[in-house]
């Protein structure tokens, strides 16, 4: 079944992407950001039909590879 | 003959442009991403380096800034823009010249010496050069160029490819592709040839004690074809 | 939250220490307070292990306009010309977090040096790895890499050079240590000593957020209520902010609006206000609410001891408020006045209109505790005697081509091809020789730089080890042709509360000491990083020693590359066969106990300066120092680079082949020469008496010893480029 992983920098942790994007969405006149943080998106197709156990793979993905756990944070969401 | 080197924040080739440009007899004005007008040039370069950071995609925060608006109304009225390194990825971009450029083949910046076989000489950049064969250098971390099909197919159908990596014998194969480019393409022109977009610097190459001398051979040839 | 002992502690601090903080205020510090004093009497603001002995290293010199004690060092280069230069470390962080604690490393170093004024122009960096098994390394290696990368072409400042190490005494802690450059005029160099009272104090650059912020981690759980994630120490980079605070500092810099000028490294704005204060013996008040601040509700604490990258403290004229602020607004960046200059010598901070910090600057800084620790003395190790029989089943050529792909020896063009090394336009040696070189813009001077360390021999004897890296240091310099001027180091070790790590550093600095003054190669700054081990075991004591030199005319530059077939190729110096220690025992033999080679200074600088002659008067074609490896590793890169082969004859001697041709006797030299030149080269080495062999022709592709005993050049490129590159694949 496919699980998707988001990372995504942690709340207190600086991002420098994000900002430059705010920076310049509010110049092309898009008003009323009040902050733009951006983050990595994966899809992966596990070979478990169990939703507890491929979200549990994943997981253990995300802690040992996908993220680092020191500045991002990951997200596990079930897509079918 | 002038020229008009844009800066924008983070761009780190710009002064070496500058010093290219002037060794070879151009008249160079510096200019700044948030002016509103360029100065009469007869010709415009995107410099290299990581304007804005390479945040969001290369180039993509700078296609957005207020000069370019001037740069594009310039090459859309046939004027001169060339885009070296991150200046090619402006003009991707920004649409000027077709395709995008994608992450190295290997993930890896690459920082060393290539040989580029020119593909087309009619055009302002390179009528008139003797020799088919340079060796540049590169210095990037997204120079993997990648169109679609049916542009590629446009794009020879237009002898719109500048230059293509090869060997030091002219040879075209994978091999010698540095980046993964499709079809080796390391230069495009748009359909009518004002625009160039290229990832080599020619200005690294213009000092013997330097790289190489044949970015000198480049800059001398463009400014005659322009005078 | 009550401050006592036991939080004390958890900040770091000795109990002692903290009895003394309480005597001194005649009260108990409040926590902002605590927080202040841990950040100034820590290791690395105090230098409270090691003060007491970096005080003999000789820090002077004709060429010397500043010594440590600024940002960084300064060289004069002659015709108003100025070079700034520091080297320092980023260990820890680099471990925890590789691609962030690399690029910090280099970010922080680069703004040591345009603090003082001076643009970048050179990077060189010195790493050193795990075992090459060790399941991290390669990870460890990528992440480091592309962390330097990232952030040095992001600026777009050159990296000349490093250097790279594998041992497995940094399985668990990796060593990463940066270098930069910096070009400035002479008459127009910053410093960080304030002066004049109620000057405005300016924060510039990024925003302050919760980065790095140290202190125990039960002392930072109350600042949020809600602790769902573990609050970042390791920070994240932003090259682009970085280079936009350059061009703004330096056009700042080009008026005269500054007074003085701190970057926040290392504790931020604590230590950057304390130092700028006492330097210039002024108080200095700092209101809280005025710093730029990235998060929601951050304490006085946080913003005290925040280490968020990329900001500047500058103390400015009168009146100099508006332009200052036009510029960082036309670069986009934060800029605010937060505070003044006092007569009070105190540092007062204020939050919500309230008081929340006092202290007397002098308590800080003259009376932060200095150690006299214990340390022990290493003896000079007994000489092994290397057995004929251990050699007599050895095949030369085997062994050539087994030590010219050792992860030590091999080409580490894979790291440095992933470095922009020629942005600027005036790099004229790239890495992998033996310094990298770049051009004083506009002039004919170009200025040399390298970084070396030599673990394996400091670890055996200190005293000789230090010694030996700044010999090293001095050669890579010469041999390119350029006049060592002065260095920088970077001291790495284990924990100072050790008598065996604290006697490696004493003996360590007391040789590098040696060594530099013999040489009158003064250390003009650095940097030291103890505490540098995994489970109580220290690291191999690692000293990084980053030399400067001059080059007056840049078209006299020597490479290693051998030039033309015909030319006779010369070792300088003499070769004693010292076998122990060197890569030959350690890893054919593997033998790892002796001394390593000895260091006879006279001859050093002797040889040295005779080497500078002949190239003034253009006999040399290329030339290396021989170095790891021994003679016959130093040839064979320079057949590799210069594509060309070569016929050896081993001169006669006692000493059998292996051990002329991979003993690491210190002091040599190997150069190419026309033929034509023979007797006037001969004839200058015998003048200045120094030793010579002849040790054969450049011809053909092959390095030969007889009909027999030949291999490709070709082959042996093979063997040395390709090891890293399929090792990381």
């Amino acid at each position: 079944m496919k699980i998707s992983a988001i990372i995504t920098l942690k709340k207190d942790v600086l991002d420098p992407q994000g900002k430059v994007i705010h920076q310049t969405l509010e110049g092309m006149n898009f008003k009323n950001v009040n902050e733009v943080r951006q983050g990595k998106y994966f899809e992966i197709d596990v070979n478990e039909n169990d939703p507890k156990k491929a979200k549990e793979i994943v997981e253990d993905m995300c802690e040992k590879l996908l993220a680092n756990l020191v500045i991002e944070n990951y997200k596990i969401i079930e897509i079918q | 003959m002038k020229s008009s080197v844009i800066t924008f924040p983070g761009s780190n080739c710009d002064r070496d442009m500058d010093v290219a440009l002037k060794k070879f007899g151009f008249k160079n004005k510096m200019i700044w991403h948030n002016d509103n007008e360029l100065p009469k040039s007869d010709l415009v370069v995107l410099p290299g380096g990581f304007s804005y950071g390479d945040y969001l995609r290369c180039g993509s925060v700078a296609s957005k800034s207020k000069i370019m608006q001037s740069v594009i109304n310039f090459a859309k009225s046939g004027g001169l823009v060339m885009g070296i390194c991150n200046g090619f990825q402006i003009l991707v971009e920004t649409g000027l010249v077709p395709g995008v450029l994608l992450r190295n083949k290997y993930l890896e910046f690459i920082c060393k010496n290539v040989f580029v076989k020119l593909d087309n000489k009619d055009n302002p950049y390179f009528k008139n050069l003797e020799k088919d064969i340079f060796k540049l250098h590169i210095a990037h971390n997204e120079g993997n160029y990648f169109c679609t099909e049916d542009q590629l197919k446009e794009i020879k159908d237009n002898n719109q490819v500048a230059i293509y990596y090869c060997n030091n014998d002219g040879k075209i194969e994978e091999e010698f592709n540095p980046n993964g480019s499709i079809k080796n393409i390391a230069g495009i022109l748009n359909k009518e040839k004002n625009v160039l977009g290229m990832m080599p610097h020619p200005e690294r190459m213009i000092d013997s004690c330097l790289s190489g001398e044949d970015g000198s051979l480049f800059f001398k040839n463009l400014l005659n074809n322009i005078k | 939250m009550q401050v006592n002992e036991k939080l004390a502690v958890e900040h770091g601090l000795k109990v002692e220490e903290y009895k003394l903080i309480c005597e001194l205020l005649k009260r108990t510090p409040n926590l902002t307070e605590l927080g202040i004093f841990s950040a100034m009497w820590n290791e690395h603001c105090s230098y409270k292990s090691s003060r007491l002995h970096l005080k003999k290293l000789p820090t002077k010199g004709k060429k010397v306009i500043q010594g440590p004690g600024e940002n960084a060092g300064v060289i004069d280069i002659e015709d108003g010309d100025a070079i700034v230069f520091k080297i320092e470390s980023h260990n820890h962080p680099s471990f925890i977090e590789p691609y962030q604690g690399a690029a910090t490393g280099v970010g922080g170093i680069m703004r040591d040096v345009f603090t003082m004024g001076a643009r970048p122009i050179a990077n060189l960096n010195s790493i050193h790895f795990g075992s090459t098994q060790h399941k991290k390394t390669k990870n460890l290696l990528r992440g480091v890499v592309h962390g330097i990368g990232g952030y040095g072409n992001c600026i777009g400042v050159p990296t000349i050079g490093g250097q790279t190490c594998f041992d497995r005494s940094y399985n668990g802690n990796i060593l990463v240590n940066a270098m930069t450059l910096g070009l400035v005029k002479k008459n127009k160099i910053f410093y960080s000593k304030a002066a004049g009272l109620n000057k405005p104090v300016i924060y510039v650059g990024s925003k302050t957020g919760r980065d790095g912020i140290h202190g125990a981690s039960m002392a930072s759980a109350s600042f949020d209520d809600k602790i769902e994630e573990k609050k970042p120490t390791v920070q994240v980079g932003d090259p682009f902010t970085e280079k936009l605070l350059l061009e703004a500092c330096l056009e700042l810099m080009a008026g005269d609006s500054i007074i003085a000028i701190q970057d926040m490294g290392a504790a931020g704005l604590t230590s950057s206000s304390i130092e700028m204060a006492s330097k210039g013996k002024l108080g200095i008040e700092i209101n809280l609410d005025k710093v730029p601040c990235r998060e929601t509700k951050m304490t006085p604490y946080e913003i005290m001891l925040s280490e968020s990258q990329e900001r500047m403290l500058i103390v400015l004229e009168n009146g100099k408020e508006n332009l200052a602020k036009k510029i960082f607004d036309k670069w986009g960046l934060d800029f605010a006045i937060i505070g003044k200059t006092t007569d009070t010598k105190n540092i007062e901070l204020f939050f919500n209109s309230e008081q929340v910090a006092k202290i007397p600057i002098n308590i800080l800084v003259e009376n932060s505790p200095m150690y006299d620790r214990k340390w022990k003395k290493t003896k000079l190790p007994k000489k092994n005697k290397i057995q004929k029989k251990d050699l007599k089943n050895l095949k030369i050529l085997d062994v050539l081509k087994k030590m010219i792909s050792n992860p030590n020896v091999c080409s580490k063009k894979w790291i440095w091809e992933q470095y922009d090394h020629t942005v600027m336009g005036d790099t004229i040696q790239k890495p992998g020789g033996n310094s990298g070189v770049v051009r004083v813009h506009g002039t004919n001077k170009a200025i040399a730089a390298a970084v070396d360390s030599s673990a394996v021999y400091c670890w055996a004897h200190p005293l000789t080890g230090g010694k030996q890296i700044v010999c090293e240091s001095w050669r890579n310099l010469i041999s390119v042709g350029a006049k060592p001027v002065a260095i920088t180091n970077c001291l790495n070790f284990g924990s100072p509360e050790k008598e065996e790590n604290m006697g490696e550093f004493v003996e360590c600095v007391e040789g590098i000491g040696e060594a530099s003054k013999y040489l009158a190669f003064p250390v003009v700054s650095g940097n030291v990083s103890f505490y540098n081990q995994t489970k109580e075991i220290g690291i191999k004591p690692t000293p990084v020693i980053g030399g400067v030199g001059l080059i007056k005319d840049y078209t006299k530059m020597i490479t290693m590359n051998f030039k033309s077939e015909g030319n006779l190729v010369l070792v300088i110096g003499k070769t004693e066969g010292h076998l122990d220690q060197s890569l030959f025992a350690r890893t054919i033999l593997d033998e790892k106990n002796g001394p390593p080679p000895e260091i006879n200074l006279f001859n050093e600088k002797n040889n040295g300066e005779t080497i500078l002659k002949l190239i003034e008067d253009n006999y040399i074609k290329s030339a290396h120092d021989v170095s790891l490896g021994g003679i016959l590793m130093g040839v064979s890169k320079m057949c590799i680079e210069g594509n060309v082969g070569i016929e050896i004859k081993k001169p006669d001697s006692l000493l059998s082949e292996f051990e002329y041709f991979f003993s690491e006797d210190q002091g040599r030299y190997i150069i190419e020469i026309s033929k034509s030149d023979i007797k006037k080269v001969t004839s200058i080495l015998e003048k200045n008496a120094v030793h010579y062999d002849e040790i054969g022709t450049l011809v053909g592709k092959s390095v030969s010893f007889n009909e027999k005993t030949i291999v490709p050049v070709d082959e042996l490129k093979s063997y040395n480029n390709n090891w890293l590159k399929d090792y990381m694949r």
